[in-house]
C-alpha cells in the first residue's frame, strides 16, 4: 500500500497543471461560447506527448502508465472539459485498441500519427437507435473481394468533425448477434464517409460531436481491426479503459467546482461575514471535497489495477459511476454556493454544471455501470 | 500509488477473520440478545491474538500494529460483531493510546503491559452537558497535596462497566481550552461510581455507562503529560480514532452487503432471483460502490498516519463518508430483505441499528464537516 505519487507521476501532474492553467483555461470560456474545436490546445498537448500517453515509445507514444494518464486528464479537464474528452477519446478509445488489437502494418500506418497528435482519432459505436444496447448494431460491413463496404449511421461521435481516423463498429454477421460485430479503421478521406451537422450539446461544446454517415463506404480489408466477430470484445475492452479517462475528466470538473467555490465563499459576504463562515456553505464544501477525494481514490484504484495487468472492469465501472455522480453533485453545489452569479456565464461554474452531466452518460451510462457491477457481485 | 495489501497484512486479516468466524460468530446473536459481552472473549483476543496491544510498543508487551493493520482488524471484527469491534477499538485507541502517546515512563511501565495482556481500558470525555463542544466540560480536578480530587459526571463511557482503567478529562483551570487535564483512573478508586447503563438502539452487547466522581482522590502521578494538556490529548486521540470508526462502519456495511448478495441470489420473485431485477441489482451496485469508496478513504488516512504524514482531514473524510455510507448500505440491506429484514431472524436488522451510531460517536458527521470545510477555506484564500 502506498498512497503517494511517484516522482514521475508528480512531474506529469505538474506539467499538465501548468499547461492547463497557462494555456487551456484562458481559452475555455471562448471554446464553450463559440462551440469551437480547440485545435491549438490539441496541438500543444501533442507536443507534450499527451495525445498518446500510454502508447509505447516505439510507436511515438509517451509510454506512460494509466495512473499518469489519469492525473493528466484530471488537470486538463479542470481547465476545459471539452479538451479533456478530446484527449481521452484519442488516447483510450483509438490509440489503445489500435495498439492492443492492431496488426504491425496498421500500427505502422496509423498509430504513431495518432500518438504524436499529427492525426486525431474518433470512436464510432453508438447509433441513432443503439446506445447502451451496443450489440444491436445496424451498421453493416459486407466483404467484397479485398474490401469491405460499410453502410449505416453512427451517432454522438466525439471529435467527429475533425478526426482523421475513425474506429467503426459494424455488423459483419447479423445472425451471430454480438459475436457478429467487427471493428474497422476508416480514414476520414474515404469516399462514402460523411460528417453530419455538429450536435448542439448542453456542454462539452468544443468536442465537435456529430453523426458519421457511411454510404457504400469502401475500405481495404486490411483495415479490419482484430478478427471478424471480435468487435464486441474490442469495444468492451476499449471502454474499460475509456471509463478511467471519463472518471478522470469528472475528477477535473469536480475539482474545479471545489476550487472556485472555496474562493467565492471566502470573498462573498452576507449578514456581516464571509459566506464560508456559514455552516450551510461549509457543509456543501465538506461534501464536495470528501466525495471528490473518494472519487479520485476509486479512479486511481482502477488505474493501478490496469497498470498491474489485472482485470479491472468492476473497478473501472465503480470509478466511472461514482466520479460522474460526484461531478454532477459538485457542479450543482458550486452553482448553489455562487447563487445568482452561478447562473451566469460570467462564472465558470455555469459551464461546469453543463459539462458535468455528460459524464453520467457517455462511455457507458451510470445504468450500464450499475448493471456491470451488480452482475459482477451476483456472480462472485 | 498502490492499493495492495502486503502479505503480512493479508495474514493478519485472515488470522483475525478465521478466529472470529470459528470462535465468535456462532454466539453473536445470543450475546446481543442478552446484552452482554463476556470478558472471556476479550481475554482470548488479548492472549491468543495480541489484540489488546495493537497500539502498544513491543517493549511493553504490545504488537504495535500500524494504522492500516489496525483498520484491517477492526473491519474484520465489525463484520462479525460491531459491539465487539467498538469495545476493542476503544480499548486500543483511547484506552491504551493516550498512555502510549502521552504517558511518562513510569505510567507506561505500570499500565501498558497489563492493558496489552489482561486489562481493559476506557475513555471518558463526554458529559451530559458537553458532547461535540468538548471543551465545555464541567468535571473538576482540584490539586490537594499529592492528589487531585475529582467531582462531576461523565456519560457515554464505552465499556464503562468492566474497564480496569479510565482516561478521564477534567477541568483543572477555568480557561475553556487550556484548563483541561487528563488523568488515568483505576477501577475501584474510592469516589468513582458507575451509574446508569444506557439502553441503546444498537451495539447492545457493548456496555455504555455513566460515571460519577464524588471527591474521588487520584494520585498526582496519574496526571497524563501536564496540566492543561487534556484537550490536546483528547483531540489527538480522536483524530487517530476516526479511521477506526471508519473501519468499523466498513465492517458493518460489508456484512450487510454480503448478506444482501446472498439473499438476492436465493430469493425469487416474478420467476427469477430478485438480484436479476434492476431495482435490487442496482441497490447492490450502489452499496458496493460506496463500500469501496469508504475503504479507499479509510486506508488512505491510515496509510498517511503510518507514513508519519498529516492525516487529520483525511481521517475526518473517511469517518464522515464511511459512517454515512454504512447507514445507507444497511438501509438498503433491509430493503432488499423486505419483511425478513425487519425481523431479528436475519442479521441485517442488527446491522441497521449498529451502523447508526457511527455517524455520532468519535465526532459527529457535523464535526467532521466543520473540520474539513474550515481547513479548506483557510487554505483557499480569497
Amino acid at each position: 500500500m502506498d498512497f503517494s505519487l511517484t516522482d514521475d507521476e508528480r512531474l506529469i501532474q505538474d506539467t499538465a497543471r501548468q499547461i492547463a492553467r497557462e494555456v487551456i483555461r484562458p481559452r475555455a470560456a471562448e471554446t464553450d461560447a463559440t462551440s469551437t474545436f480547440p485545435h491549438e490546445n490539441v496541438k500543444q498537448l501533442a507536443e507534450l506527448g499527451f495525445m498518446g500517453m500510454m502508447v509505447a515509445e516505439e510507436f511515438g507514444g509517451a509510454g506512460l502508465s494509466t495512473m499518469a494518464y489519469a492525473l493528466a486528464i484530471e488537470e486538463i479537464s479542470a481547465a476545459c472539459a471539452s479538451t479533456g474528452v478530446i484527449m481521452s477519446v484519442n488516447n483510450s478509445l483509438v490509440c489503445h485498441p489500435l495498439e492492443k488489437f492492431g496488426t504491425a502494418d496498421q500500427k505502422a500506418r496509423y498509430l504513431s500519427k495518432l500518438a504524436t497528435g499529427e492525426w486525431l482519432g474518433a470512436y464510432c459505436l453508438s447509433e441513432p437507435d443503439t446506445g447502451s444496447d451496443a450489440a444491436r448494431q445496424k451498421t453493416i460491413a459486407v466483404k467484397k473481394g479485398d474490401r469491405y463496404v460499410l453502410n449505416g449511421t453512427k451517432n454522438f461521435i466525439t471529435n467527429g468533425q475533425v478526426a482523421d481516423l475513425y474506429v467503426v463498429y459494424c455488423m459483419t454477421d447479423a445472425a451471430a448477434g454480438h459475436r457478429g460485430i467487427s471493428s474497422f479503421l476508416v480514414e476520414a478521406k474515404t469516399k462514402g464517409l460523411e460528417r453530419g451537422a455538429k450536435e448542439k450539446t448542453m456542454g462539452i461544446r468544443g468536442s465537435s460531436t456529430c453523426q458519421i454517415i457511411l454510404t457504400d463506404c469502401e475500405i481495404p480489408a486490411e483495415n479490419l481491426l482484430g478478427t471478424e466477430g471480435e468487435g464486441f470484445k474490442v469495444a468492451l475492452n476499449t471502454l474499460d479503459g475509456g471509463r478511467i479517462g471519463i472518471a478522470s475528466q469528472a475528477l477535473g470538473i469536480g475539482a474545479a467546482c471545489l476550487h472556485d467555490s472555496t474562493r467565492y465563499a471566502n470573498e462573498r459576504h452576507a449578514f456581516g461575514e464571509a459566506i464560508g463562515q456559514f455552516q450551510a456553505i461549509q457543509w456543501m464544501i465538506a461534501d464536495m471535497a470528501t466525495e471528490l477525494d473518494a472519487a479520485r481514490l476509486l479512479t486511481w484504484q482502477a488505474a493501478c489495477a490496469k497498470d498491474a495487468g489485472r482485470r479491472y472492469t468492476m473497478e473501472a465501472s465503480v470509478a466511472k459511476a461514482f466520479a460522474s455522480r460526484m461531478a454532477v453533485m459538485n457542479a450543482d453545489r458550486a452553482v448553489q454556493v455562487h447563487g445568482g452569479y452561478g447562473y451566469l456565464q460570467d462564472y465558470a461554474v455555469e459551464r461546469y454544471y453543463r459539462d458535468a452531466k455528460v459524464t453520467e452518460i457517455y462511455e457507458g451510462t451510470t445504468e450500464i455501470q450499475k448493471h456491470i457491477i451488480a452482475t459482477g457481485l451476483l456472480k462472485s | 500509488m498502490n492499493f495492495e495489501l502486503t502479505d503480512d497484512q493479508r495474514l493478519l486479516r485472515d488470522t483475525v477473520r478465521d478466529f472470529l468466524e470459528a470462535e465468535v460468530a456462532p454466539h453473536v446473536e445470543h450475546f446481543e440478545k442478552a446484552g452482554t459481552l463476556p470478558r472471556e472473549i476479550l481475554t482470548r483476543l488479548w492472549s491468543e491474538l495480541g489484540l489488546g496491544g495493537m497500539v502498544i510498543p513491543e517493549e511493553y508487551g504490545g504488537i504495535d500494529l500500524d494504522a492500516v493493520g489496525y483498520c484491517l482488524v477492526i473491519e474484520e471484527m465489525a463484520r462479525v460483531w460491531a459491539a465487539l469491534s467498538i469495545t476493542v477499538a476503544v480499548h486500543n485507541s483511547v484506552g491504551a493510546g493516550p498512555i502510549v502517546q502521552f504517558g511518562n515512563e513510569a505510567q507506561k511501565k505500570k499500565y501498558l503491559p497489563k492493558l496489552a495482556t489482561e486489562w481493559i481500558g476506557a475513555f471518558s470525555l463526554s458529559e451530559p452537558v458537553s458532547g461535540s463542544d468538548a471543551a465545555a466540560l464541567r468535571t473538576t480536578a482540584v490539586k490537594d497535596g499529592s492528589h487531585y480530587v475529582l467531582n462531576g459526571e461523565k456519560n457515554w463511557v464505552t465499556t464503562g462497566g468492566f474497564a480496569d482503567t479510565y482516561v478521564v478529562m477534567a477541568r483543572t483551570a477555568p480557561d475553556k481550552q487550556k484548563g483541561i487535564s487528563a488523568f488515568i483512573i483505576e477501577k475501584g478508586t474510592p469516589g468513582l461510581s458507575l451509574t446508569k447503563t444506557e439502553e441503546k438502539m444498537g451495539l447492545k452487547a457493548s456496555e455504555t455507562r455513566s460515571l460519577v466522581f464524588q471527591d474521588c482522590r487520584v494520585p498526582a502521578e496519574n496526571l497524563l503529560a501536564e496540566e492543561g494538556m487534556g484537550l490536546k490529548i483528547a483531540l489527538t486521540l480522536l483524530n487517530s480514532g476516526r479511521f477506526g470508526v471508519a473501519a468499523q462502519s466498513i465492517g458493518i456495511a460489508r456484512a450487510a452487503l454480503e448478506a444482501s448478495i446472498k439473499y438476492a441470489r436465493e430469493r425469487e420473485t416474478f420467476g427469477k432471483p430478485i438480484g436479476q431485477h434492476q431495482a435490487v441489482g442496482f441497490m447492490l451496485a450502489d452499496m458496493h460502490t460506496k463500500l469501496e469508496a469508504s475503504r479507499a478513504l479509510a486506508w488512505r488516512a491510515a496509510w498517511l498516519k503510518s507514513a508519519g504524514k498529516p492525516f487529520a482531514r483525511e481521517a475526518s473524510m473517511a469517518k464522515l463518508f464511511a459512517s454515512e455510507a454504512s447507514t445507507f448500505i444497511t438501509h438498503r440491506a433491509i430493503q432488499i430483505h423486505g419483511g425478513y429484514g425487519y425481523v431479528r431472524d436475519y442479521p441485517v436488522e442488527r446491522y441497521y441499528r449498529d451502523a447508526r451510531v457511527t455517524e455520532i460517536y468519535e465526532g459527529t458527521s457535523e464535526i467532521q464537516r466543520m473540520v474539513i470545510a474550515t481547513g479548506l477555506l483557510k487554505e483557499a484564500g480569497a
